[in-house]
């Protein structure tokens, strides 16, 4: 009487989506991207060595990690103040704000990179105040990681604001009824709920800034062994149709890029068990 | 006991002012370093864009968005966008129906390989494309023998978007379909739906909004997608010239006002984009109170 | 319509949600599946449906294997347990669905559709709420959408899963004794999940328990009640007082006392647990036979008209529970800290099958 049978699905279009979702998924984003590790090793390891550990092009990444890890850190200590703002108080215009927020993701890159640039040269709006207290901005590293504020700005906003918001009122209560002060509740009850997303923002924040070009090309001004960042390595070597030569770059940033991607996995898994303790 | 009891009574009145005001004041202070944060880098340099396309005068904004350069550059990303929303509107509803409706092995990599495009420098996305369809690439030489060019035209700057723009509509859906359950569509099947009644009367309407919003941050993307398209495109103006290209090139040769005029329209596109997210959370919100 | 399940088997990964189950549901009864979460009932119900798979096993309708149909070939009418009512629908529309979804040549007219629809909202008593949507409904309203929608397409048999499981407790109430005055009207074979063994006891004809995906017991409401099969039935059914012993040749000692097990003449110096519930216990001042056990009264507190007394067993630290009804009670007319006597009026003795428990 015993029968073994296939699973079956209730609801329809399984083998449909998964057929669409693979075909085009691999089309466009797998088979091209496997190009990478396919053209660098053309190179060979000796010839990879040499290209990625070149003065120039060690310079770009110490560039383009120095920058994306400070925009990052400055985007999560004031992005954690923006969403407590945001969740916490009402004051008048705060849904213009809220809206505003999402800018970066919708402004497109090279518009803000150019309105950036200007905005913060030498006699620009804001750069006169920094040539007053002898600062240069623009052209700079210091322009490099303004241009990348503005990208990860709504990263760590948007992570924290639900997290925020779930976090019950009633804890909170507790904690002061068991005699906590506002700053212990903050740093002993809020904080360590904030961390895990906290610290995903950060890393999305980062992965977007050592890739990001748009914005950051017209403010870098792009002086070798200055203020070059990889990205713009990757396209100079093109230029020259060195394409092993920039290949052998992006193998180098896809790899940190991946690291991030998995570092990122791990710390929603590391939230996602701290919402079950929650519950 | 009683006198224990008055006291700590006491006590409770005073402490909500004391503490009222201490965050009266905190509240102040936060609220005010966050304006300040948010006017240097997001309020100034949007309405600086504006101030700068009128710098030198109307005649010199209409002129900048009309002449033929410049309405190639429109026509151009119109088209881009006009192929690429669908195609990953169709693609994001698949995965999404994939991934929040079947249990397969392999469906975290999956989600993994969908956000992928999130964590690629868009260079590399061009980069990556150049060496596919190029000449010396796996496809390259296919695709020439029929006649088709692929890099420095607009199939190529299609497919960089296609790149840069694929999780879009994906990831707006799955947390959506998730937080839905698929009750609703068993029911419709158990009814005696077929596949394609439970998805135009079912599911359809219920991800509508979530759908409209991954399309229109898609679509903004698309329009002002730079770094990809910018290796992919060879920049051969009129031709292979999108809107974000085409404002490169003017600020290059220091035509600073024609620039920023251009960059004013996609300026206003993003507004709207912004006005219109904010319109469906509005309506999500008022949804769910009432 | 009879529905005939043999020898089922379900597995999640390695978890087995189903052991080989067997079971035969007859025409026209209402039937609860009733256990624990994680006892495999749900399962049970879906693969009923269609709306999960089978692994191995049949499962059929009046004869024909049902097996490999799916849930849109199988006649049946399916209640969610969060009643799955499409929001953006309203009552009429959600309760047409199943009608408006047909083929043309089988599509009923629009006016048969909404004569059907109407009578249908008169049956679950919501005539006035056609008009309205499933989200400015209550939750006893909502049930009764979904009840009518499952019922549009003309079922062979109606499946519930935790029909009432989201219902304050009153509501919930009034809908059990609703349900079961609908099925003796419309006398369609039902099955319905729950975990609430007063809503089972309450309601069904004939109540399938299960635990662990096995079924512990299949009988009427009195059936289980009266004669658990098993001490897990014993323990899910109401409370129930544990008497842990060796058991030798047909009787259970512990201690100074000693009770009858008529069942295990055989038995020759085991571990048994004897099952008594509370109302099957007396209590007497004196010790008048070997079956009596020395207590001291603990804590005496009503419910209603019942009085429940807890007793601190002298030979133990564990506790008994004794259920006397108002007379009894005044009789004894007992106080906390006072030694007495409990004495079951009916024991039933079970070997555990391992000596954890």
């Amino acid at each position: 009487m015993k029968r073994k049978r296939r699973k079956k699905n209730v609801l329809p279009g399984f083998g449909l989506t998964m057929g669409i979702t693979t075909m085009y998924l691999s089309i466009i984003v797998l088979i091209p991207l496997s190009m990478v590790f396919i053209e660098s090793s053309k190179l060979g390891w000796q010839g990879f060595i040499e290209v990625v550990t070149s003065d120039r092009v060690l310079h770009a990444y110490k560039i383009s990690f120095l920058t994306a890890f400070s925009a990052a850190l400055i985007n999560a200590v004031f992005g954690l103040m923006i969403a407590w703002v945001l969740v916490r108080y009402s004051f008048p215009g705060k849904r213009l704000i809220d809206g505003l927020i999402d800018l970066p993701f919708a402004l497109p890159t090279a518009v803000a990179g150019i309105a950036l640039t200007t905005l913060y040269a030498e006699d620009g709006w804001i750069g006169q105040f920094f040539t007053l207290l002898n600062i240069k901005v623009a052209f700079t590293p210091l322009g490099i990681t303004v241009a990348l504020v503005f990208i990860g700005l709504p990263f760590v906003v948007r992570i924290i604001q639900p997290v925020l918001e779930n976090i019950e009122k009633e804890v909170e209560e507790a904690a002061s009824s068991l005699g906590a002060t506002k700053k212990q509740i903050f740093t002993k009850v809020i904080f360590p709920e904030l961390l895990p997303s906290l610290l995903t923002g950060f890393s999305l924040a980062f992965a977007r800034g050592i890739g990001e070009y748009g914005s950051v090309i017209f403010i870098a001004g792009n002086m070798p062994m200055n203020t070059e960042i990889a990205p713009l390595m990757i396209m100079t070597k093109l230029e020259q149709f060195d394409y092993a030569g920039a290949t052998a770059i992006a193998a180098v940033m896809l790899v940190v890029s991946f690291l991030c991607l998995i570092i990122i996995n791990l710390l929603q898994k590391w939230s996602r068990k701290h919402e079950m303790q929650g519950e | 006991m009683a006198t224990d009891l008055v006291k700590n009574e006491g006590k409770h009145i005073h402490k909500p002012t004391a503490v009222k005001k201490e965050t009266n004041w905190t509240k102040r202070v936060l609220i005010t370093v966050m304006f300040l944060y948010l006017s240097i880098f997001l309020l100034v340099p949007l309405v600086y864009i504006f101030v700068k396309a009128f710098e030198q005068g109307s005649g010199v904004y209409f002129a900048a968005i009309t002449n033929s350069d410049a309405l190639d550059a429109i026509k151009l990303t119109l088209l881009v966008t006009l192929i690429t929303v669908p195609l990953n509107t169709v693609f994001g509803i698949a995965a999404a129906w994939l991934i929040t409706r079947f249990q397969f092995k392999g469906k975290q990599l999956l989600l993994s390989l969908i956000e992928l495009p999130f964590a690629v420098s868009p260079v590399i996305a061009g980069l990556v494309l150049v060496l596919f369809f190029g000449p010396r690439g796996v496809m390259g030489p296919l695709f020439s023998e029929l006649g088709i060019k692929i890099l420095f035209s607009t199939p190529g700057i299609v497919i960089a978007t296609m790149f840069v723009t694929l999780p879009f509509v994906a990831r707006e859906l799955i947390p959506v379909m998730q937080a839905q359950g698929k009750a609703e569509e068993e029911a419709a099947i158990s009814l005696g739906a077929s596949g394609w009644q439970m998805f135009v009367r079912v599911t359809l309407p219920n991800i509508k909004w979530g759908l409209l919003y991954g399309m229109i941050l898609c679509n903004a993307r698309a329009i002002g997608e730079f770094g990809a398209v910018s290796v992919i495109s060879g920049r051969i103006r009129g031709m292979t010239n999108t809107m974000p290209l085409h404002v490169e090139i003017l600020y290059n040769e220091y035509q600073f006002s024609a620039a920023f005029a251009v960059a004013s329209l996609m300026s206003l596109l993003a507004i709207l984009t912004l006005t219109i997210k904010a319109w469906i959370e509005w309506r999500a919100e008022k949804q769910q109170t009432a | 319509m009879t529905i005939e399940i043999s020898n089922v088997t379900k597995h999640y990964g390695s978890f087995e949600a189903l052991k080989d189950i067997s079971l035969n549901i007859p025409k026209g009864e209402l039937v609860a599946l009733l256990g624990p979460s994680g006892s495999g009932k749900t399962t049970l119900l879906r693969m009923i449906a269609g709306l999960e798979s089978i692994e191995e096993g049949t499962i059929s309708f009046d004869g024909s294997d049902l097996t490999d149909k799916h849930v849109n070939q199988r006649d049946v009418g399916f209640v969610f347990q969060h009643y799955a009512l499409f929001k953006h629908m309203t009552v009429f529309d959600n309760i047409a669905f199943g009608l408006n979804v047909r083929k043309k040549r089988l599509r009923p007219s629009k006016k048969e559709i909404e004569v059907k629809v109407n009578e249908l909202l008169e049956l679950v008593k919501l005539s006035g709420f056609a008009k309205r949507y499933p989200g400015q409904l209550s939750g006893g309203q909502r049930q009764r959408v979904a009840l009518a929608r499952a019922l549009a397409v003309e079922p062979q048999m109606l499946l519930l899963d935790e029909p009432f499981g989201a219902l304050d407790a009153k509501v919930r109430k009034e809908l059990r004794s609703w349900l079961r005055k609908l099925h003796n009207e419309i006398n369609v074979t039902s099955v319905f999940v729950t975990h609430d063994q007063e809503e089972a006891l309450d309601v069904a004809d004939r109540i399938v328990i299960m635990n662990n995906g096995k079924i512990e017991q299949i009988g009427t409401p009195s059936e289980v009640y009266d004669n658990p099969a098993s001490p897990f039935v014993y323990d899910f059914l109401g409370n129930v007082n544990l008497f842990h012993g060796r058991l030798h040749k047909g009787k259970l000692n512990l201690g100074y006392a000693q009770f009858d097990a008529p069942d295990y003449l055989d038995a020759m110096d085991k571990n048994a647990v004897g099952y008594v519930r509370p109302y099957q216990l007396n209590i007497e001042r004196e010790k008048k036979s070997v079956d009596a056990i020395a207590t001291k009264v603990y804590f005496i507190h009503s419910i209603g008209p019942k009085w429940h007394i807890e007793l601190k067993r002298e030979d133990s630290d564990t506790y008994v529970e004794v259920e006397l009804n108002k007379a009894e009670h005044a009789q004894l007319d007992l106080t906390v800290g006072e030694v007495v006597y409990v004495r079951p009026k009916e024991m039933k003795v079970f070997i555990p099958e391992d000596f954890v428990i």
